[in-house]
């Protein structure tokens, strides 16, 4: 638990993404992104892209392997799949974030609980919108396992992996600074089926600093 | 843990062996299995899936894991595609535990692990990474940086504790070892025998590995790989359907 001593009112940006929707933003190298669950147990699906090299995109198994660890915290460094760090993280007053959960689309939706529920709302139709507000030329391709900031998925030394009830609380924040110029990707995750949004999605804000 | 050894009596159609960092890829097609071999012990097998006919579908680390509430493959679970569908299905395994959160080694990690032997001194000795070996076989197939994605790590083990700090467990496969994937869509498998990133033996090593392919029977409906959890039901109904519209 890391808090930080950053003013709301000297941030350059600040936006609310609400329940449900995608945001894509560029921050700029030096600059510091706060992401704040508002109301407490919300995921906020995340993926960074290398504003000059799309392809140059965040990589949850680079980060895991050269932390050796698999939760995202204060001290964590975000790395590319083309092993360039891309931001580290500051703060942090939740604790934990999940990078192995990924996110939901309608598709997998169907696989995980049951083939009537893929009319619902998903994660990765809002990743396609906010990929394509960065470039139309990218897609689903584009779209690695992202970062579940907020969210809580243990796994257990004999190998098991749970969904759990959050960690997170309404104000409970995460701040990550940019180690390159960075585009963001959220999608403030619609999902009803499981607890990592409380059964009930609700806004998160976002803040930038220079 | 349930070991399944299926000592398939038919020969194989296709066998190759690979030595150094050995590299390979190909198209395997539905209703086909292949199975991977550790020859010497203490193998890792770097592995890469892509839909052969829509290769924008591919491997899903965080669906196989949560699909199927687990943090390791082995038999019975299955691979999972970014669409619902099973890939491949781990239809025997003598190994148990495979790695695939860990991602693959680069230029920068063997430098520091192992030291450079290059080809200008060493010719064929030199030491590669995975990185690299998944990229050159990706490009064979139109492939490139954009397609990269978390691989299986086939014969090593890594254990997370309570706080997830992970430890590789050394010594894990053992010679002969042994896994079969059998293919429920045609499938682009890339593959390198690259040591684990995680590996802390200091010695460069890549072990020999040998593969074969065989014909396999169709899923039935009493599959233990299909029955092993209801969203593996409801994912191979999703593939069927797709092989359907497709046939």
């Amino acid at each position: 638990m890391t808090t930080s001593t950053r003013d709301p009112n000297q941030a350059v940006y600040c936006h609310v993404i609400a329940a449900g929707d995608p945001w894509t933003y560029e921050i700029k190298q030096g600059q510091t992104l706060r992401i704040v669950d508002l109301e407490g147990n919300q995921a906020a699906d995340t993926l960074f892209f290398d504003a000059k090299d799309p392809a140059n995109r965040y990589s949850a198994s680079d980060t895991i392997q050269r932390q050796g660890a698999l939760y995202l915290s204060t001290g964590t460094t975000l790395y590319s799949q083309l092993g360039d760090s891309l931001l580290t993280i500051v703060a942090d007053t939740c604790g934990r974030h999940d990078t192995l959960g990924g996110a939901c689309s309608r598709e997998s939706n169907t696989m995980r609980y049951a083939h009537e529920k893929e009319y619902m709302h998903a994660c990765r139709d809002s990743f396609i919108c906010g990929v394509h507000a960065f470039s139309p030329d990218l897609g689903k391709r584009d779209i690695a396992p992202n970062i579940n900031f907020f969210m809580n998925v243990p796994v257990t030394p004999d190998g098991r992996l749970t969904f759990a009830d959050g960690v997170s609380a309404p104000g409970y924040y995460v701040e990550l600074i940019a180690n390159r110029d960075v585009v963001c990707v959220i999608s403030n995750c619609p999902q009803l089926n499981n607890p990592c949004n409380a059964y009930n999605p609700t806004p998160i804000e976002v803040i930038i600093w220079n | 843990m349930d070991l399944v050894i299926n000592n398939s009596p038919q020969e194989a159609l296709y066998t190759k062996h690979l030595t150094h960092a050995g590299m390979w890829s190909g198209v395997i097609s539905r209703g086909k299995t292949l199975r991977l071999t550790d020859l010497i012990g203490g193998a890792n097998v770097g592995v890469l899936l892509y839909n052969a006919s829509v290769l924008t579908e591919r491997y899903n680390l965080p669906d196989t894991l949560k699909g199927q509430h687990i943090f390791y493959l082995r038999h019975p679970y299955c691979l999972h595609s970014d669409m619902g569908r099973i890939i491949a299905s781990i239809t025997a395994d003598t190994v148990g535990w495979h790695d695939t959160v860990c991602g693959c080694s680069d230029a920068k990690l063997v430098a520091t692990k192992y030291g450079i032997k290059n080809y200008q001194t060493a010719r064929n000795d030199w030491y590669r990474n995975a990185r690299d070996c998944f990229l050159i076989e990706l490009a064979k197939w139109g492939l490139g940086p954009r397609d990269l994605i978390p691989n299986l790590n086939l014969f090593s083990k890594v254990v997370s504790d309570e706080a997830g700090k992970l430890s590789f467990v050394s010594h894990h496969s053992k010679p002969k070892d042994h896994i079969d994937l059998r293919f429920e869509m045609d499938t682009l498998v890339v593959l390198n025998t690259c040591q684990h990133p995680l590996d802390p033996d200091p010695v460069y090593h890549p072990r020999d590995v040998k593969l074969e392919v065989f014909r396999s029977e169709p899923p039935r409906d009493t599959d233990l790989c299909r029955n092993s959890r209801p969203e593996n039901q409801r994912a191979f109904r999703n593939t069927e359907d797709y092989n359907l519209l497709r046939s």
